[in-house]
């Protein structure tokens, strides 16, 4: 027989009375607008998809972030089932994005509310639903082959390959 | 004429496409928003805020009454770190309409009712309190009150019930004493005092051997851990000393006492606890845990004594605003620092203390651990000139005190400060913690910093704990996180097994397959047998030493090389590893290799227990076995055993929900079958149908009761060999004349402590093979208190 009796959520909570909806809140888990245009399908299918999805996208990570760190940090939310390092096309090295995949759901979301927005390598780390690790994903989407954020931003970033790609070409 | 369609006559004069069930649920979100929102930061004070809901809701109540009264339950069960503000509402509602004052304690009744009936005793703690505060506005009359309270304290002399139900009785009971203890005790003192006397025999006379296990610190100083009965009677002792002068409790209901004193009072109909079955399970005895008081900021606001009945409402309130609110951080934060009393309090310190309270509360904290890292970092946020120099402090404090705390809230202290330290640079003043260096490293203080620099490591690199740590630390900083390869160096060419670790190097880079590797493996002999079997798969631990050194070595790059390896050569493992001597060894040679990399091994050991090179009975022997004894004690073979503990139960569930729901597909399909009796008379077409449902059925029966079978096993091999290594240091011990609690003692009898802690809800069905079995009275008492102090958890 299943262990433990203490009902917690679900019907006993709807007879008892339902819930608050400023209780139900979950700003963090919920969907960005963020919609990856290389999806192929429609956006419908594209938000199912990210709804019930244990992948998370992660961003700017540090070039010299290691699978191992990423896996440490968000080993915390819960088991992960694998970690995919996001890789400069032309390169092939790591070029500061991976995506996490948990065997739960429960536990990417808790990633989504305690470890997006927090630091890894000293650099705040941005998390997002994913709809689903495919072959080719895995690459950057820039010219030159990394991030396309790091082919336009025209800051300094140390753990990024310095200048944006287009400005180190002036 | 104009030839009108009938349609059209009757939809003149309605908008026709109008969806009725919108329009009553944006009223009743409205509602609902306006009432939630009561008693948040406004412009207008919270009295007028108050007098306005409740005029809008009185004009209200003909249309939307169950609304309303729904939306009031669920408020006084949900949101009761604003208790009064909604009892105050009440009151002035009943004040304007009797009737409705009436509905809504009887539905309030029936709600308390039902979460009894539902388990849900922490919620029906707040149902009680909210009746008892209504007393204070006028709604409920005082005797009645107690009635319902003399009810609750006869559940004392109930017998053959668990005490744990008990205890809840004489919680909701007291804990409502705060908020109403001065009204009851002005109308009717002679029959409180006799439940206060009843209470305090019944305090005394109820067992408390589960406190040493829910400790968080074994000593009594500075402050005393106390069980949270106890510590609420002396709160409660004292407030009827002080005459129940209680002043930290807002209570908007006193600015309209002459509204409220003119309203006509209900009574409670006569509440008779409902007895006590088989299904109950009443909430887990606690201990109060206590880290300040008020010398630690004597800059600031005093903090309420341990025994003010002030300290326990904060305390209440505090844990229920991080009960509302743990899913966004950033409100949750806010909330806290902004509730009242601020500049009477010493609001920071009252936070970092409830923070920790559940980081740190056993068996297992409210909410995920990661969870309080980040309400931390928020915190300090929201507030950097004064909230971190509080956490340091409490750090600190922690730190000062490990040498009493119990095991596994040292673990979470261990967690909890390498990812605090991995969001501020890792900058700590490392230097002022220098006394540990001089101490055993097994003592708990060096054993902390360790574990937490090794942490560190895992969120950075190595290089970067080394250049953070003074130099004279370099004893407690982790190893650098290499692999060993035995047959690497040239100088290890006469080891057994050498050369065909070369061959096979080579042939794996030579992407070679499975069967190729198998006749490289055939060369390897066995040191076990004097003559080779003619395929060679038994047991040869060369065998597995030399592939598995070889193998994980060339896949060190990284996690994801390792994982493809495991992944690429599945059949060797399995066939090598197809004993349980085999799956053993495998394990050792895993450590062998990775022993300066506790993460590897971690991950690698859960990979092979998912793909089912090992199985979790193997893990658990490997842990016990004496190779791994130098490392017994190290925080990273604990997260693997209650890592491997938790796969099980979790496969356990699977399974188990699997075959609820194949049953719930033939129940479905039979009453389809049913329904369309009369279509078809054929019984042979039904049978088939059921025919493969029923065969999954059955063979999802057989997987449930073998899975559950293994899991009782992996339970019963944890304790046996627990049982096995502490009678032999006790043993050792005694006829050695030497003392018993030495620093590898204590940890791993608590670490037994932890089994029972964390799984506690698994190892209660094993309670009979438990005592028969393994926790017998012939075993040595040190180990059986262990098990007696757990037996007394639901007791």
């Amino acid at each position: 027989c299943p262990p433990g009796k203490v009902l917690r959520d679900g019907p006993a909570a709807m007879s008892a009375g339902g819930t608050l909806s400023i209780l139900r809140s979950d700003s963090y888990a919920d969907l960005s607008q963020y919609r990856d245009q290389h999806f192929r399908g429609t956006r419908y299918d594209q938000e199912r998809l990210l709804r019930k999805s244990c992948t998370l996208y992660v961003g700017n990570l540090s070039f010299y972030t290691t699978e191992e760190q990423i896996h440490e940090l968000f080993g915390k939310s819960g088991d992960i089932k694998k970690v995919i390092m996001g890789l400069d096309k032309v390169k092939k090295t790591a070029c500061g994005f991976c995506f996490v995949e948990y065997y739960a759901r429960g536990d990417a979301e808790n990633a989504m509310r305690y470890i997006n927005g927090t630091r890894l390598d000293d650099r705040i780390i941005r998390t997002d639903w994913d709809a689903g690790f495919k072959e080719g994903r895995q690459y950057g989407r820039g010219r030159s082959g990394g991030q396309v954020r790091d082919e336009y931003r025209q800051d300094y970033d140390a753990g990024r390959g310095g200048y944006g790609k287009t400005v180190q070409c002036q | 004429m104009s030839r009108r369609r009938h349609s059209d006559d009757s939809d003149a004069g309605q908008p026709h496409k109008r969806r009725r069930t919108s329009e009553p649920s944006e009223i009743e979100e409205r509602l609902e928003s306006l009432i939630c929102r009561v008693g948040e930061k406004s412009n207008s004070s919270l009295e007028s805020n108050l007098e306005g809901l409740a005029g809008v809701l009185e004009a209200d109540l003909p249309n939307y009454k169950s609304k309303i009264l729904r939306i009031l339950c669920t408020v006084a069960r949900l949101l009761p770190e604003k208790l009064t503000v909604y009892t105050t509402l009440v009151g002035l509602l009943n004040a304007r309409n009797y009737n409705f004052g009436g509905e809504f304690v009887e539905a309030m009744i029936r709600q308390l009712k039902e979460c009894l009936k539902v388990n849900m005793y922490n919620e029906a703690v707040h149902l009680v309190r909210f009746l008892s505060d209504l007393v204070n506005c006028h709604v409920i009359a005082a005797p009645s009150m107690v009635a319902m309270f003399e009810n609750f304290v006869s559940v004392t002399q109930e017998e053959d019930v668990p005490q744990v139900r008990c205890d809840w009785y004489m919680f909701a009971f007291l804990s409502s004493l705060p908020w109403v203890g001065k009204e009851l005790y002005e109308k009717k003192d002679a029959e409180m005092d006799r439940l206060l006397s009843q209470t305090e025999s019944y305090l005394k006379r109820r067992q408390k051997i589960h406190v040493p296990m829910l400790q968080v610190w074994t000593a009594d100083k500075p402050h005393p851990q106390e069980e949270y009965l106890d510590c609420l009677w002396s709160q409660i002792q004292k407030l009827k000393k002080d005459r129940w002068q209680e002043r930290h409790i807002l209570r908007p209901y006193l600015a309209f006492d002459s509204i409220l004193c003119e309203a006509l009072q209900h009574n409670l109909p006569p509440f008779t606890p409902p007895p006590h079955t088989e299904d109950s399970v009443y909430p887990m005895p606690r201990v109060i845990f206590r880290m300040f008081d008020y010398t630690d900021d004597p800059e600031g606001p005093v903090m309420p004594g341990s025994h003010s009945v002030e300290r326990f409402v904060i305390e209440e309130n505090l844990h229920c605003i991080i009960k509302s609110h743990w899913k966004e951080r950033k409100t949750c934060a806010a909330q806290l620092l902004s509730y009242p009393g601020n500049n009477k309090i010493p609001l920071n310190y009252h936070i970092v203390e409830v923070i920790f309270a559940e980081l740190f509360q056993l068996p297992s904290p409210p909410h995920i651990e990661v969870m309080y890292t980040t309400l931390l970092i928020e915190l300090c946020k929201l507030q950097p000139g004064s909230l971190p120099q509080v956490l340091a402090q409490a750090t600190e404090m922690l730190y000062m005190r490990l040498d009493t705390m119990n095991t596994t809230c040292v673990d979470r202290f261990i967690n909890w400060f390498s990812h605090h330290l991995s969001n501020f640079q890792f900058r700590w003043s490392w230097e002022d913690w220098s006394d540990c260096l001089t101490q055993d490293l097994e003592k708990p203080k060096p054993k902390f910093v360790r574990e937490v620099l090794e942490k560190c490591m895992r969120l950075s690199y190595h290089q970067r704990i080394i250049d953070i740590v003074p130099a004279s630390f370099s004893v407690l900083s982790p190893a650098n996180p290499v692999c060993i390869y035995k047959y690497g160096d040239e100088s290890n060419r006469s080891l057994p097994g050498y050369t065909v670790a070369l061959c096979l190097t080579i042939a794996i880079k030579n992407k070679a397959s499975n069967d190729e590797i198998f006749s490289i493996l055939k060369d390897v002999p066995n040191p076990n047998q004097d003559d080779d079997d003619d395929e060679g798969f038994t047991f040869n631990p060369l065998k597995i030493e030399v592939f598995v050194q070889t193998l994980l070595h060339l896949a060190a790059k990284s996690f994801s090389h390792s994982f493809s390896a495991l992944a690429k050569f599945h059949e060797v493992f399995k066939t090598l590893a197809e004993s349980d001597e085999g799956k053993l060894h495998v394990l050792r040679v895993v450590y062998e290799v990775w022993k300066n990399h506790p993460q590897m091994i971690a991950v690698l050991v859960d990979k092979m227990i998912r793909t089912q090179i090992v199985d979790c009975a193997a893990v658990a022997n490997w842990i016990f076995s004496s190779e791994l004894a130098h490392d017994f004690t190290r925080f990273y073979i604990w997260e693997i055993l209650h890592s491997t503990i938790r796969k099980m139960n979790k496969h356990v569930l699977k399974i188990h929900k699997e075959l609820e729901e194949t049953k719930a597909r033939l129940a479905r399909q039979h009453k389809r079958r049913d329904s369309d009796d009369d279509d078809d008379d054929d019984d042979r077409s039904s049978d088939r149908e059921d025919g493969p449902l029923e065969e999954q059925i059955e063979r999802l029966q057989e997987k449930v009761e073998s899975a559950q079978s293994e899991q009782k096993n992996l339970f019963l091999v944890i304790f046996q060999r627990f049982i096995m290594l502490l009678t032999e240091h006790l043993v050792r011990c005694e006829t050695g004349g030497i003392d018993v609690f030495t620093p590898w003692y204590r940890s791993c009898i608590e670490r037994l402590q932890q089994i029972f802690l964390q799984h506690h809800q698994i190892i209660q069905q094993y309670m009979v093979t438990l005592e028969n079995l393994l926790f017998t009275a012939e075993l040595d008492h040190h180990i059986l208190a262990v098990f007696q102090q757990f037996c007394a958890l639901q007791a």
